[in-house]
């Protein structure tokens, strides 16, 4: 078995120096009851080559959105990542390192991190950021119970527009904390005004920008707005490649940003693993959940780093801690960060306004399309546009068809059945656009 | 001869390097990209004015700056990881491979369905191993790292009494528990109520049996424990849980030392959280990602998140929406469906080992673990008698007046090559040493740190403190002050003040 | 000379008329290691005897400080937001944390002499 090193000879060698006859003995302590009396039913061990086949034909019967024209958004995005950050990512000192607990072993870990922080911190316009969540959905829940624990209130007012996952995770996880969440319902028509909702009771706001929907907004009176109350603004960003373009949430006045870096070095994964962000005020950063790797110096007065305010996490405070949060996305946040360095100020302004612009030249295609209405006035990289059938039948003719037509929004908010959210990034072509167009034509027909 | 002093501060192959802000050269990029017109826009009048701030690099400076940073770290790849409770093993290359395939890593996970049926089959499948391996029916796949499984573990735990009408206010915790354990029942809005252990470093089976009443929701146990000992009680503790109406949550951090050959289902465990990136190799990556799968008993599986997979004949379907269940989740805990990359990478592992190979792993990361018992005991001090599972635990009393700490014997551990054992963990020894070797290790590697510990403990006991006090001398940063980090918390890089 | 007394938790009250003065002591200090942030109460707060009032985070363990006696904060020592390393310089000078205004002075009674807890911090160590 390849991956197991002892030699038969070997074990029996270090058997005698243990002083044990078998194995066996060394698990006397097994009660009788929990012995297993006959072998597991799963297949034996299987060679390298069995095992690739399998997963290869596993993988064919997928169709992938990474090899098609797809307009597939809602909260993860298909960019395109430098060659140069998959290399560096499986470097065995990055890929096999733990948790860079002693920092003397993990000062690349921890001064990457620390450039992330500080990317994160610049991108959100906030004064600080963490080293990574688990995903932009659980930092969404983690800035809601942030949000209570410095607030010392029990109410969020949250945005029919956030995305409907981040919705049902923040409840999920505020539901025994003693927290209550406040949600209107979707509004497509006009401008939510969640203003009139905050009161003297309310810990945060949350409001999604761009928000599910797409559209973008200026926050800044909804954040004056809550600091009148004493309540904070809380602003989730799922397309971080949008703040290249648009105003950073602290710019208008958010308090805690909670993010999707998804975007940003990582590959689409079917969803999952991706990189939560979660940035804040200095004021609010023993509040902050998540680790945290700060800059100091060592006995011979260099610079390093180290992780700190430990004492805020739960292998000290235990039921105390800011979050039970332990493990993050230490590699995603690196894959991020690789790669908004290779972009750098001028190659992120550039992709983002690459996504704006192909974003506004399908949507004025589609515009004018009979049987296909844009509702948004306002976008980034995607909006949303109400078609004549509903949309699930016609995402599934365009798949059928080699073509992903975008996310219809009922997979996520069940009565919106003719809705359809669609997404424009750098790497779609105006070939594929036209490849969307003929295609709805013909299904909508 | 001590080495030189240098211009650069780089010393030969170990490099010096500015973080990304000082390496700034304004105007470059390492992407190009074709130009962008947007003369007008559609962004709601929120425009963005200034500069971000990012720094500007071409490729082969990426390159180089992010290379010589890995070089900074330790790795299992490098070195032997002794970091009990954490299981760092080897990271088998294949699994990277499969989990970058275009019909993998390429996946949206809003696809419609009948694109993604190998992606679905794939999640089935690993959770039938996970199921198979530790003999309970219901798998969870979505919780992203172990404490996102107990989490998710209580939370079903939680759901399942409430629909029987028995809320329920407490959660029992040994106190060698991992910190998690008692932060994750505190986020289901339970109380904590710590048990202690006995003094063979097991549960002490009488406090547990006074603290339990009818208003324990559960008992939150992991076995074998962090003391590296099996609860040789687990049957008569699982029973007295189940005749107080409680759940048995199992924390599987450890499952290393007992996967194929005991199934904690037959332990009387009704929940358990596994770690995929320690038993089944997923890599840890600096701190994740990781993913925390829990398997659960015949009563709590109707209760799990959303989303999960159903086989339907020959289709696979993905439940997403809690209201189109016909089960009861709690609800849901994470966006879209789990960390579907690590399982690739856990499925790949499982397959390759076998249900032979798993028995395999354990019976060696035992075997080691307990060579390392045999071949240290007389020099260092354990505290409970063996055997150990796949870890084994020292306490300090080796060092007693020798003015060496556990923190200082650990350090000088780097300059040996090695990376330090875990620390001051579990609780409920004084300067705890916590050794999990893993069966990636072969006899070679273990005996040269068996080497490098014996004359160390003989270094320490014959006085020789300063060189402790001082360790490491060889890193490329040396100790690091703690207190100032956290006194004034420097978090970010800001420019130089003119 | 003010009247000062001790709880089994380690924390140490001074009184003078009518208020308590707070902080933790020099065992405490000397176990917690080096302090790194303290997080005092909000003046105004009325606490009963034992509640949970204040945080101290050394850099290896955070712990509650619990109110020796009931009353309302009256004063925090807000010189330990730049300096919490007071606490472990001067832990009964300035390194106080808090001073309350004393409710009921008979819960005074309760709490140990120096030559108890002096005992108490021995049996510890």
């Amino acid at each position: 078995m390849r991956y197991l090193p002892l030699s038969a000879d070997d074990r029996g060698q270090m058997l005698a120096a243990i002083g044990v006859d078998s194995v066996d003995d060394l698990y006397r302590d097994v009660p009788a009851g929990g012995r297993l009396t006959s072998p597991i039913e799963l297949p034996g061990h299987t060679g390298e080559i069995e095992v690739e086949r399998a997963l290869t034909s596993m993988a064919a019967r997928n169709t992938p959105a990474g090899g098609a024209p797809s307009f597939l958004g809602g909260g993860i995005y298909r960019h395109f990542v430098p060659a140069a950050v998959d290399h560096l990512i499986q470097r065995g000192e990055f890929l096999t390192a733990y948790t860079p607990y002693q920092p003397e072993v993990s000062q690349g870990t921890l001064q990457y991190l620390f450039e992330f922080q500080t990317q994160v911190a610049l991108l959100t316009g906030c004064d600080v950021a963490n080293a990574s969540m688990y995903d932009g959905a659980t930092a969404c829940a983690e800035a809601v119970i942030m949000a209570g624990r410095i607030t010392k209130r029990k109410k969020a007012v949250v945005s029919g527009a956030l995305h409907p996952h981040y919705a049902a995770v923040t409840a999920t996880s505020t539901e025994f904390l003693g927290l209550e969440l406040v949600t209107p319902n979707p509004d497509l028509t006009g401008e939510e005004d969640l203003s009139a909702m905050i009161g003297g009771d309310t810990a945060c706001v949350v409001v999604q920008n761009p928000d599910f929907f797409g559209r973008v907004r200026d926050l800044t009176a909804l954040a004056d707005a809550c600091h009148a109350q004493g309540a904070l603004l809380v602003v989730v960003v799922t397309e971080i490649v949008a703040l290249g373009l648009i105003k950073s949430p602290g710019e208008m006045g958010a308090d805690i940003v909670a993010g999707e870096g998804q975007s940003l070095g990582n590959a689409l994964n079917f969803g999952g693993p991706t990189v939560g962000l979660m940035a804040t005020r200095q004021k609010f950063v023993r509040q902050l959940p998540g680790r945290l790797v700060g800059q100091t110096t060592d006995v011979d007065g260099q610079r390093g780093f180290v992780l700190t305010l430990s004492t805020r996490e739960q292998h000290i405070r235990r039921d105390k801690a800011t979050s039970n949060i332990c493990t993050n996305s230490g590699l995603c946040a690196l894959a991020f960060t690789i790669h908004l360095t290779m972009l750098g100020e001028v190659g992120l302004r550039k992709m983002a306004a690459l996504n704006h612009a192909g974003a506004m030249r399908l949507a004025e295609r589609l515009a004018g399309m009979a049987g296909v209405e844009v509702l948004n006035e306002s976008f980034f990289n995607e909006f949303t546009v109400r078609l004549s059938k509903p949309a699930s039948g016609v995402v599934d003719a365009l798949a059928e068809k080699g073509v992903f037509a975008g996310v219809p929004v009922s997979r996520l908010l069940p009565d919106a059945e003719q809705l359809l959210l669609v997404a424009v990034t750098e790497l779609n072509s105006d070939d594929d656009m036209d490849r969307l167009v003929n295609e709805l034509e013909e299904a909508l027909r | 001869m001590s080495a030189p002093e240098t211009y650069t501060g780089n010393r030969g192959l170990q490099m010096e390097e500015p973080l990304i802000f000082e390496a700034d050269s304004p105007g470059l990029c390492g992407v190009d990209f074709p130009d962008a017109d947007i003369t007008s826009d559609r962004l709601g009048g929120v425009k963005r004015e200034g500069d971000i701030g990012l720094p500007g690099m071409a490729e082969p400076q990426v390159v180089r700056h992010y290379l010589r940073l890995s070089q900074k770290n330790y790795s299992i790849d490098a070195g032997f990881y002794p970091l009990g409770s954490c299981t760092m093993k080897h990271n088998p290359r294949l699994n990277e491979k499969l989990a970058r395939l275009p019909g993998f890593a390429g996946l949206h996970p809003l696809q419609p369905e009948t694109t993604t049926q190998g992606a679905l089959e794939l999640i089935d499948a690993t959770a039938h191993w996970l199921s198979v391996l530790t003999g309970l029916p219901g798998v969870a796949m979505s919780p992203a790292a172990g404490a996102h499984g107990e989490f998710a573990g209580l939370m079903t735990i939680r759901a399942a009494l409430e629909d029987r009408g028995d809320a329920r206010k407490r959660v029992l915790v040994p106190e060698s528990a991992h910190g998690t354990n008692p932060a994750s029942a505190h986020a289901c809005g339970y109380a904590v109520e710590s048990i202690p252990a006995n003094d063979r470093g097991r549960v002490d089976l009488d406090a547990f049996r006074a603290a339990l009443d009818t208003d324990v929701a559960a008992l939150m146990l992991t076995n074998p424990n962090t003391c590296g000992l099996f609860e040789d009680e687990i049957i008569e503790i699982a029973e007295a849980v189940h005749e107080a109406g409680a759940f048995f949550y199992c924390d599987g951090a450890n499952f290393n030392a007992i996967v194929g050959r005991v199934r904690p289902g037959d332990l009387g465990i009704d929940c358990m959280h596994i770690n995929l990136h320690k038993t089944f190799s997923t890599p840890h990556g600096g701190g994740g990602p990781g993913s925390g799968p829990v398997v659960l008993s015949e009563a709590l599986t109707p209760y799990a998140p959303v989303p999960y997979v159903v086989r339907d004949g020959n289709r696979f379907r993905l439940i997403e929406d809690e209201g189109a269940s016909d089960a009861k989740p709690f609800g849901r805990i994470k966006g879209f469906h789990g960390q579907f990359g690590v399982f690739v990478r856990a499925l790949a592992y499982m397959m390759s080992l076998g249900a032979d190979g798993l028995k395999q792993v354990a019976e060696d990361a035992v075997l080691n673990a307990n060579y390392l018992m045999a071949s240290l005991e007389d020099v260092l001090s354990a505290p409970f008698a063996g055997p150990c599972m796949h870890e084994v635990l020292f306490d300090d009393r080796f060092l007693a007046d020798s003015g060496v700490s556990t923190l200082d014997f650990a350090k000088a551990m780097i300059d040996e090559g090695f990376h330090p054992m875990t620390m001051y963990f579990p609780l409920v020894v004084h300067g705890a040493l916590l050794m999990e070797p893993t069966e990636t290790e072969s006899k070679a590697a273990l005996d040269s740190f068996i080497g490098t510990v014996r004359s160390l403990a003989e270094k320490a006991k014959a006085g020789d403190a300063e060189l402790f006090h001082e360790a490491p001398h060889l890193t490329p940063r040396r100790r690091l002050d703690e207190t100032a980090a956290a006194r004034k918390p420097v978090l970010r890089w800001l420019p130089p003040e003119d | 000379m003010a009247d000062v007394k001790y709880t089994k938790e380690h924390e140490w009250v001074r009184v003078e008329g009518d208020i308590g003065t707070i902080g933790i002591t020099d065992h405490a200090q000397e176990q917690l290691g080096d302090m790194v942030f303290i997080e005092l109460p909000d003046v105004g707060k009325t606490v009963d005897q034992g509640d949970e009032i204040a945080v101290i985070e050394s850099v290896k363990a955070a712990s509650e400080v619990y109110a020796p006696i009931g009353g309302e904060v009256v004063e925090v020592n807000e010189a330990l937001g730049d300096e919490p390393a007071k606490v472990n310089s001067d832990p009964m000078g300035e390194g106080w944390i808090f001073k309350i205004k004393i409710a009921d002075s008979a819960q005074l009674d309760g709490l140990l002499d120096e030559a108890a807890y002096k005992e108490l911090a021995e049996g510890d160590a």
